[in-house]
């Protein structure tokens, strides 16, 4: 009984090690952007002997974090990048979840060979890494008048497409089909068998298909990068590049900015944790 | 079920139009460009120029250091990345008081995008591990970054913080499938803890080691966010991995033949691994 109270207490002072381990760069991320430019150099580990909130008042604005360049009233929100990035991962997770659950559906019920086909050319895309298309669709991007946040959220539905008519796939093939059939029968259209039976009976696919979604689109730097010219149109990732690129010299400033970019996904995933994990959990299962 | 052409198309061609815009259509098209003395745009036909772009790109130092790199980097990556997930799935399955708080602490990383984590641990190496290697003297900690050998750690330690937590998620579900009576039959038996693990708990998660694999071995052979946050290839071009590489002879040099026949060669690279390696996970598993 003795040896195994040992145990036990030798694992929570290992837990408790490899906690503040990893919670090291946070605490290190938020003591820093409330010094001073001076005092980071000369006191980078302690806690901060006066507090400032300037480095967040000058990095929100560097970053048109709440507020575009411009304009600074309430107008100018609709211009900063925090609005940019949700409401372009917002849009493409919405879209993705409708666009990508009908087609799954019909590719599972329509038992042809251009569903196999589909299906299969979806899956083996997956092989393919981003870098082997970028070039070309930047090209045609910008030929199809792409380059804003519309056609980014189109990407994203692009590239989002295998993972996600994946999930789904799997999912609605352990559906059963009568109650599908018997509504046809009553004189159901497939539009409304979709939307009244289907659609909501997929309820946990699509928190999995959203939560998987939501981190990859909020985070993503290339696409954004390689498609928005526009600085009214930049999300949160790519100010953040332009902004560091300008001030890394400036630490101060730049904790501050990159601390006010990791909190809204800190608070998103105390809200979603439960179905980040159960959706990495379902999608590595397949 | 039988429903008309009409409906069938009308559910399944937005996705496919998507799909081929972003996916299809750049692909074909890019590895046409490969062969081609092509300058970015697609308002010309470019001039055709056989394997000129290929023997550029294998002739290329910086590409082929590109490779290397990215090679050693994805070994030691999967390694670590998966030894440090597993054991950190070992010690939130031991039922301690803190195991929830503790998958949260070490999930979080996860969440932070390449680019944002890149440029904090920049800091990190930089500012911090600088003023502890002149506080206590410890030349460790001095010049983080500034060569290639701690340029390459500094990429897997960040990516560690980042997909441990991941993998330790995939490892929990595993552990947390293998049955209870198994452990307790080892145990009655005289099994010490680390027989059963060795012996038993092993085993039983090797389907989960094979995805956590995949995994680590598809997001380092493909990384690029982390790597231009962090070292941004440098000092000089030492520590480039392959998709940097060719996002910067597009973008920085404007050789975009040259850059798209590297972008191929990544592609046959990338999908050779993943063929081979879903064809080992099927085989196993028949066997199983």
């Amino acid at each position: 009984m003795k040896k195994k109270n040992l145990t036990k207490i030798i694992f929570y002072i290992v837990g408790a090690l490899v906690s503040l381990i990893y919670l090291s760069p946070f605490y290190i991320l938020f003591v820093n952007s409330f010094k001073t430019k001076r005092e980071i150099l000369e006191n980078t580990l302690g806690l901060p002997t006066i507090w400032t909130f300037d480095n967040f008042k000058i990095a929100s604005e560097k970053l048109s974090f709440f507020c575009d360049d411009q304009t600074l009233s309430i107008i100018g929100a609709f211009g900063s990048s925090l609005f940019n990035s949700l409401v372009v991962t917002i849009a493409s997770v919405i879209i993705i979840i409708i666009f990508t659950s009908m087609a799954a559906w019909m590719l599972v019920r329509i038992k042809s060979k251009i569903s196999t086909f589909i299906f299969f050319m979806l899956i083996a895309a997956m092989l393919i890494p981003f870098q082997a298309v970028m070039l070309p669709l930047v090209a045609i991007a910008g030929k199809l008048d792409l380059q804003n946040r519309g056609g980014l959220v189109f990407m994203y539905l692009g590239f989002s497409s295998s993972l996600s008519v994946f999930l789904y796939h799997g999912f609605i093939k352990g559906l059963p089909i009568s109650i599908e059939e018997a509504a046809i029968v009553d004189g159901c259209s497939p539009w409304q068998v979709f939307w009244k039976i289907v659609f909501p009976t997929l309820k946990p696919i699509h928190i999995t298909v959203a939560a998987l979604n939501v981190i990859a689109i909020w985070n993503d730097f290339l696409l954004p990068q390689l498609m928005i010219n526009e600085k009214g149109l930049q999300t949160i990732p790519l100010k953040m590049f332009f902004f560091f690129g300008g001030y890394s010299k400036q630490w101060h400033l730049a904790m501050a900015g990159l601390l006010l970019a990791i909190i809204p996904v800190i608070i998103f995933y105390f809200f979603a944790q439960k179905h980040i994990v159960e959706g990495i959990t379902q999608g590595s299962n397949k | 079920m039988k429903y008309s052409k009409k409906w069938y198309w009308l559910f399944v061609s937005p996705v496919l139009l998507a799909f081929a815009i972003t996916v299809i259509i750049p692909l074909i098209s890019g590895i046409c460009y490969s062969f081609t003395e092509w300058n970015g745009r697609m308002d010309i036909i470019p001039d055709f120029s056989g394997l000129k772009n290929y023997m550029l790109a294998i002739k290329d130092p910086g590409f082929r250091n590109a490779f290397w790199f990215t090679t050693t980097y994805t070994v030691a990556s999967i390694i670590l990345v998966n030894a440090i997930g597993f054991s950190l799935a070992l010690l939130v399955t031991r039922k301690l008081k803190f195991s929830n708080a503790m998958r949260t602490i070490f999930f979080m990383p996860n969440l932070i995008g390449g680019l944002i984590l890149g440029f904090i641990w920049q800091f990190i190496f930089i500012g911090v591990f600088e003023a502890i290697g002149d506080n206590y003297n410890l030349p460790f900690f001095q010049g983080w970054l500034s060569n290639e050998s701690t340029g390459f750690w500094g990429l897997v330690i960040i990516l560690i913080w980042q997909m441990a937590g991941y993998m330790m998620i995939i490892y929990i579900a595993a552990l947390q499938n293998i049955p209870k009576e198994l452990i307790e039959a080892a145990q009655i038996d005289g099994a010490s803890a680390w027989r059963r693990t060795l012996h038993i708990t092993i085993p039983m998660v090797m389907p989960a080691v094979t995805i956590s694999v995949f995994l680590t071995l598809a997001n380092s052979f493909k990384l690029f966010d982390q790597n231009l946050a962090l070292t941004n290839g440098g000092p000089g071009n030492s520590t480039e991995m392959l998709a940097l590489n060719i996002y910067k002879t597009a973008f920085t040099f404007s050789k975009f033949g040259e850059a798209q026949a590297k972008a191929v060669i990544f592609f046959i690279i990338v999908a050779i691994i993943t063929l081979v390696q879903v064809f080992f996970a099927k085989r196993r598993e028949v066997e199983m």
